[in-house]
């Protein structure tokens, strides 16, 4: 990865978005979102990775990312999703969920819409709430699903101004991520190391499906969904261990790949390109996961990630009469068959990696030590 | 004590009357609290309302700085790829490691000070505007003294090389001559631009004599009078013997060719060769070396560290590092001619120039207001060797203790403090002390940053803080009723007594509302049960309703008793368990044993039999006495009945 770009920005950047692309549109990525955390002000700020005409033509900032506009966020940015093109939603440690509508003409940043006690406690016999972190929000337009440390899911759609949907105590422990299956099912994770399947349709406060890690309940701290197959579902733990689940079948992880140090604050399947796979950990690494099988011999095995990776596969089924072509490389659990190229993405290990971001050739991704770095060329 | 090296600065306290009221502070690890107190100076007085409020006095205030967090921040990755450069490594390729990690510190500072001039210059108001102006001069001030101390204590250049460094040194600090260059370049005819003489005289007092004598030849082209002095010049110019760096020639060799050229130059001035051209002239005396030409451009020089080179360059090329001090001392004397007193700034290189670290380090500690300068150059200084001997009376040595004083601000920051935990990390004598004391102050408002803090503290084996902190989770989940999580960071704190307190209000909330909560904790506790009886109890207890809800009656039954006779359930919860018994007492078929019934008629008379006896009793007290009376006796009613069927049902199954 010889072009990736590092800028010093001041602000502890807690999360990193791409601004999704029209449909249709043959661009790549040029903007993303970025929001700040542990600052005495935060902030969700708008970047821009374009070339402005002639302005850095004298070479020394192409590919330097451009602050285009940012507007003060109350707590920390503890998630942040693009809504559509305009719209940006953010999940705030005051239990606050907020959308801000991105003005393109101006380059200005307004809160559109905001749902003030999105989150709560509620303490042990008196009226009195104090606000609890919105820790993870998705959205499918119209609808956003937010969860939080106090336990709680909520469904809002953007045009109304109540919550359509609130599930309390949906959790007994603190909900770290929530990701959509299928409309209008979505799936938690949560400090106790459990996946949970909630379907909206069904009334009570009970998930449809509950999947483990066993023994040890390691908390779960992100989850993300294959972009194709959508019961192949990957998780990232606090040992820093990458979890591949089929929800179709059992209540275990098809497979258990030792990866990072340290938590593993977020996992993503290339949106296009689901055989790729990115994650970046509290260690401070952030590492691409190539398992595309049609490589035949490759020599340079896990190099650079600098750590082999045993597969502790829990074989489901036989596979082996399944056609090949349908079944994810992912869920395909033979080690000696398919494996994995692990590349270290970032030159020098320091503070935390928080958020990462892919979209077609680019990558962004933000850290603790006040970085964000953005490549255009992954699969150069 | 060591004696003060000045006088300390006062700081006003804006708002706080000093005169009136007495003051009272506490010191924190990174700041102060200061406040007023009631207590008036006069004897008796009609406790006057005094101010309301308690200040914070920050001694790091260029931590605070939005720009300088970026010069912290990248330094940070510089400094851990220092500290993990091989300890093995010696000779040339360590140097090179060290030169070049001097090197990225020094463009880190550049690159801060760039942005701060950009920042001046585009700043509103012109209050502020100089406020980061004065920022970027002493930016610039550091990263001169930095270059100057890799030059003399990293570099080590011998006579020769060291003077190109100087130069080299020179050249990037007085640079206003490229824009001035540009300025007379750019005119129409520049052999009569107003300052080409000007131009030219910087180019020679810095030895760029290529590019003197292309402006010369450009003079010459002008004015054919002059074209003949101006090509000898340009000829002396051309032959002036320098050491190359890629050149094999012997010290003694240069030295030699400079003599020679030196008489060269000597001669034509005798000759008056240039005497029609005071410029050029005075040029001539300048390249002869001639103090008295040369302290009269004392405007193109600027200072007197460019004047000390320059004279070097042209009166002893090949200086040894040892004879530097003397130069630079009288330099300094013949450039303020008395008519100034030297600045810190001053005070600081000149200390460099005699080699002394020491002094260069406490003069920038009392003259720079940051701990960042200091703290990573001492470091630096210290990975090549230089501090070793030097202990302070205070146990830690010298690099050491600036680098506390440097965490120390960064951890006082509400943001930077994961970055004082490297610095900390490299501490050996105090460091970890001094990270234990500062990881409790940490506010954690959220889980997540709570785990950062956690992994810190685990990566460290820092036992008792992982505690104080899983325990703080915890107070403050139960604080807002999340049992759940509270249970979670009790078990992860391996907190015994918390978990028990847990367990009990759980247990309290079934007893209140006759089901459970957070049931996808309690029955996925796995071996974590172990880590109290309370807890064991808890998910034993879930266990039998689970059992009892699947109707498997003989096992809940069992593990009903054993929960009782094994001692693990609190006596206060065994009326509970009793009762929770009743209705398999009840079942069609007999579930308990003799030998269990009777077990159980045990354990409810030990129960009874304990029941403390109440001397004064109100009318709720009763009552409840009368509810537990009929309940003792519905169950004794009921194991008396399950015993005579178990008995019939045992002695006709050995019957039979």
């Amino acid at each position: 990865m010889e072009e990736i770009y590092a800028k010093f920005v001041s602000q502890k950047i807690s999360k990193t978005r791409w601004r999704p692309l029209p449909p249709g549109s043959l661009q790549t990525a040029e903007t993303f979102a970025t929001g700040s955390w542990d600052n005495e002000e935060n902030y969700v700020s708008l970047w821009s990775i374009g070339d402005f005409g002639n302005l850095d033509s004298d070479g020394g900032f192409e590919g330097d990312h451009q602050l285009l506009c940012d507007i003060r966020h109350h707590g920390d940015v503890m998630d942040l999703q693009f809504f559509d093109q305009e719209r940006i939603v953010t999940a705030s440690s005051t239990g606050c969920v907020t959308v801000f509508l991105h003005h393109p003409n101006n380059q200005t940043l307004s809160v559109n819409q905001q749902w003030t006690t999105a989150h709560y406690h509620a303490g042990p016999g008196s009226p009195s709430y104090s606000s609890a972190p919105c820790t993870g929000v998705v959205c499918n337009n119209p609808e956003i699903v937010t969860v939080g440390e106090d336990g709680r899911i909520n469904l809002f759609r953007a045009d109304h101004k109540e919550a359509l949907r609130t599930i309390d105590n949906a959790d007994s422990s603190t909900l770290h991520a929530v990701t959509f299956l299928r409309t209008p099912e979505i799936l938690t994770v949560n400090s106790i190391g459990q996946l949970k399947i909630w379907d909206f349709r069904q009334q009570g406060n009970e998930p449809s499906q509950i999947l483990s890690l066993t023994g040890d309940r390691v908390p779960l701290h992100c989850v993300d969904r294959h972009p194709n197959q959508q019961h192949v579902v990957a998780t990232g733990g606090q040992d820093g261990m990458l979890s591949i689940w089929d929800v179709r079948q059992g209540t275990m992880p098809v497979s258990l790949l030792k990866a990072h140090e340290a938590e593993m604050w977020e996992v993503h399947f290339h949106p296009s390109n689901p055989d790729h796979l990115f994650t970046c950990s509290e260690d401070g690494s952030l590492w691409h996961w190539d398992a595309s099988t049609d490589v035949p011999e490759k020599s340079s095995l896990f190099h650079q990630g600098g750590r082999s990776s045993t597969f502790l596969s829990h074989s489901i089924s036989n596979q082996a009469n399944v056609h090949q072509s349908v079944i994810s490389s992912w869920l395909s659990t033979d080690p000696a068959k398919d494996r994995i190229e692990i590349t270290s993405l970032l030159p020098s290990r320091s503070l935390s990696v928080n958020s990462l971001d892919v979209l077609g050739p680019c990558l962004v991704c933000g850290t603790d030590a006040e970085a964000i770095y953005v490549t255009r060329h992954l699969f150069s | 004590m060591e004696e003060l090296d000045g006088e300390p600065a006062v700081t006003v306290v804006p708002g706080v009357n000093s005169k009136k009221n007495q003051m009272c502070f506490d010191w924190g690890p990174g700041e102060m609290l200061v406040c007023e107190t009631s207590f008036s100076k006069k004897e008796k007085s009609e406790m006057v309302p005094s101010c309301p409020f308690i200040y914070i006095i920050r001694k790091d205030v260029d931590v605070y700085s939005q720009i300088l967090r970026k010069l912290f921040n990248e330094s940070h990755g510089i400094f851990l790829g220092l500290q993990r450069i091989d300890e093995e490594l010696t000779g040339k390729s360590r140097k090179s490691q060290l030169v070049r990690v001097s090197k990225n510190y020094r463009s880190v500072i550049r690159a801060c000070m760039e942005e701060m001039h950009q920042v001046a210059i585009a700043a509103k108001d012109p209050a502020s505007g100089r406020q980061f102006s004065s920022q970027v001069s002493i930016l610039s001030a550091m990263e001169l003294i930095w270059n100057l101390c890799e030059i003399l204590f990293i570099e080590v250049a011998p006579a020769g090389h060291l003077l190109l460094h100087l130069l080299d040194w020179v050249r990037l600090h007085v640079c206003e001559v490229d824009s001035l260059s540009a300025d007379v370049l750019g005119s129409e005819n520049p052999s009569n631009h107003d300052s080409f003489w000007n131009l030219v005289t910087i180019l020679v007092l810095q030895g760029r004599l290529d590019e003197a004598r292309q402006m010369l030849s450009k003079e010459a082209d002008a004015s054919p009078a002059s074209a003949g002095i101006c090509r000898i010049m340009g000829d002396l110019m051309r032959t002036m013997p320098i050491l190359s760096p890629g050149n094999t020639q012997t010290l003694t060799e240069l030295e030699l060719k400079w003599q020679h050229w030196h008489e060269e130059c000597e001669r034509y001035l005798q000759d008056s060769t240039f005497a029609t051209n005071p410029h050029l002239e005075s040029l001539l005396k300048i390249m002869l070396g001639d103090e008295a030409a040369l302290l009269e451009q004392k405007e193109l020089l600027s200072n007197w560290y460019h004047f000390l080179v320059t004279r070097l360059l042209y009166s002893n090329p090949t200086v040894k590092p040892i004879d530097l001090h003397y130069y630079a001392q009288s330099s300094l004397d013949l450039f303020l001619g008395g008519e100034s007193s030297p600045e810190p700034l001053d005070n600081i290189l000149l200390a460099a120039f005699e080699f002394d670290i020491h002094q260069v380090i406490k003069e920038c500690s009392i003259a720079l207001s940051n701990w960042w300068f200091v703290a990573h150059l001492t470091d630096l200084l210290d990975h090549c060797k230089l501090l070793q001997s030097h202990n302070l009376y205070f146990g830690s040595n010298m690099r050491e203790f600036l680098l506390l004083e440097y965490a120390s601000g960064l951890f006082a920051h509400p943001s930077l403090w994961q970055l004082g935990v490297d610095y900390f990390d490299y501490c050996p004598k105090l460091g970890r002390v001094s990270l234990e004391l500062h990881i409790e102050r940490i506010p954690l408002n959220t889980e997540q940053k709570a785990l950062k803090v956690l992994r810190i503290c685990e990566q460290r084996q820092m036992t008792e803080q992982v505690r104080s902190i899983c325990k703080i989770l915890a107070m403050k989940a139960v604080r807002n009723n999340r049992l759940g999580s509270a249970l979670s960071w009790s078990i992860r704190a391996k907190d015994a007594a918390f978990a028990t307190l847990v367990s009990d209000r759980f247990l309290r909330d079934y007893c209140e509302r006759g089901c459970f909560s957070d049931l996808d904790l309690i029955d996925n506790l796995g071996p974590a049960m172990m880590l109290s009886d309370r807890l064991t109890f808890l998910g034993k207890y879930r266990e039998f309703h689970r059992m009892y809800g699947e109707k498997r009656f003989a096992d809940a039954a069992s593990l009903l008793l054993s929960l009782m006779t094994s001692r693990i359930a609190p006596r206060s919860f065994w009326m509970t368990l009793l009762t929770d018994a009743l209705p398999l007492l009840e079942q069609k078929q007999v579930i308990f044993s003799a030998e269990q019934t009777y077990e159980l008629m045990r354990c409810l008379e030990d129960l009874t039999s304990r029941r403390p006896v109440h001397g004064e009793s109100d009318i709720q007290q009763l009552q409840d006495e009368d509810i537990e009376t009929t309940k003792v006796e519905m169950l004794r009613l009921a194991l008396a009945r399950n015993l005579a069927r178990a008995i019939i049902r045992e002695g006709s199954l050995e019957g039979s």
